[in-house]
């Protein structure tokens, strides 16, 4: 895995002019933070949301594409300014640029998802609290050109998603004895009676532990730091 | 040049002027379809709450067809020019309860429009983290509940936010909200629970205004038998002179 980290790092610092849209450099951006350096297993950025969220698969669905959505553009934005940005105030100049998504996202969800931005609730609002965003704009797009902070906002965002749908799939199947409200239990003629504990925070921290566990098992992990 | 007070200054300008331009436009532009998803949901509600809207059913058009609604205050006398979509209840809810304008919803039957068969009443409250709200729909002797309808901001999920389900909702009908002595004393949610489902339905039933509790809600519980309570009581003159109406019929 160290050797995966340090060539994610070197793509960050070198991604040279004139290469392929989706050059083995580019296609690593998003393929990282899958596995190797997930924002929510690895880099454990993101975790409030990742509790919040999760009761049921499809909010997190939704969830999961509001923050691809912010983390896109607002790293795609950042990176096109990010030569005119004056330091001193880079981190303000970040915050708003990230505030407008969000509020961009919400508004959409209130005119076009209105049940599902009625469970997100407040946490569409949170994004922008969220550290995998503001996180990957002073990281990596403040130094990089457009294209490849666009293509690493997604594959951060997706990697955020990915934890995000699994969480909420066992949740959802053991806390309400369904998936995507349908309940798979009942189905297969099983009484099954829900566990409040998946139901609650503590729950999703319990298969957030296990997820992570299950990859460091696979891919390696040693404390080295 | 980068780092002087004079770029910084005019950079931070440009920027939130730019920012407030496309959030404003972005506003203004969903603004009807916002308002349009808000207005559907209200008449939902209120639907829900006689049990009239079920998957697939035309809210708009059985909520144009069988819904009367007017303004009454707390003395139950109906307040005329005004209809019910100019009275914000979450924001009546500041006001004290003496002076609250109180939308009555009265659904007539689906074959005979002249023929009241039920009355639905807004409700607006707080829970254990933030407000909550709903609807309650009472038979046409304005005392035993048809139905109810909750609905909240931060309730704990899995706890208090339970409140929202099925579950919790159907605990309320066929209860009354007044004494055989003719006194007006709500519906209680107690305290404990008696397994949920069918097995909390049971253990309440002949009580005519006590329903199971939520087993780690009591707070929100609470919350929300106040906030039906509060909103019966405001409701109570308007009860009174319809029901002596309808008696005298």
């Amino acid at each position: 895995m160290s050797t995966e980290v340090a060539e994610s790092k070197a793509a960050a610092v070198v991604v040279k002019e004139s290469e392929p849209l989706f050059s083995k450099k580019n296609r690593k951006l998003l393929q990282n933070p899958l596995d190797g350096d997930n924002p929510i297993t690895v880099q454990v950025l993101g975790i409030c949301s990742a509790l919040a969220v999760t009761v049921q698969v499809k909010p997190a669905i939704v969830m999961s594409l509001g923050v691809i959505f912010v983390t896109a553009f607002s790293s795609l934005f950042i990176s096109l300014i990010r030569n005119t940005i004056p330091s001193r105030i880079r981190i303000i100049v970040q915050l708003s640029i990230v505030a407008m998504w969000v509020i961009i996202v919400d508004q959409v969800l209130k005119a076009y998802a209105y049940d599902v931005s009625k469970q997100l609730s407040t946490y569409v609002g949170l994004i922008i609290t969220n550290c995998i965003v503001m996180g990957r704009l002073e990281a990596f797009a403040m130094g990089n050109k457009p294209w490849p902070s666009f293509l690493d906002g997604i594959g951060n965002g997706l990697g955020y998603g990915v934890i995000l749908v699994i969480v909420a799939f066992f949740r959802e199947l053991f806390g309400s004895g369904s998936v995507m409200g349908f309940k798979i239990f009942e189905a297969v003629g099983i009484n099954y009676q829900g566990n409040g504990l998946m139901m609650l925070p503590a729950g999703a921290c319990v298969i957030i532990g296990l997820i992570i566990w299950a990859q460091r098992a696979r891919n390696g992990y040693s404390e080295e730091h | 040049m980068r780092q002087s007070n004079v770029y910084v200054v005019v950079y931070a300008a440009i920027l939130t002027v730019v920012c407030g331009v496309l959030l404003a436009a972005t506003a203004i532009g969903l603004k009807p379809k916002q308002q349009e998803n808000i207005e559907l949901e209200r008449k939902k509600n209120i639907l829900t709450a006689v049990g009239l809207a079920s998957e697939g059913t035309d809210i708009a058009g059985v909520y144009n067809s069988q819904v009367n609604a007017y303004v009454v205050d707390a003395k139950g006398n109906k307040v005329e020019g005004m209809v019910v979509t100019d009275v914000d209840v979450a924001m009546e809810y500041k006001k004290p309860a003496a002076e609250r304008l109180l939308p009555v919803y009265e659904i007539k039957s689906a074959t005979n429009p002249e023929e009241i068969v039920n009355y639905v009443l807004p409700l607006y409250g707080y829970g254990l983290w933030d407000n909550i709200w709903g609807y309650v729909a009472l038979e046409k002797d304005l005392n035993t509940i048809k139905g109810v309808t909750f609905d909240h901001r931060g309730e704990t999920a899995g706890l208090g936010a339970r409140i929202a389900t099925e579950e919790i909702q159907e605990r309320y009908v066929g209860k009354k909200i007044y004494s055989t002595e003719g006194e007006l004393v709500s519906v209680t949610i107690m305290k404990g629970e008696n397994g949920g489902g069918e097995r909390s339905l049971e253990a309440y039933k002949g009580k005519d205004h006590q329903i199971d509790g939520m087993s780690g809600a009591t707070i929100t519980g609470k919350g929300v038998n106040e906030m039906l309570s509060d909103y019966l009581k405001m409701y109570d003159s308007f009860f009174k002179s319809n029901q002596s109406s309808i008696s005298s019929l």
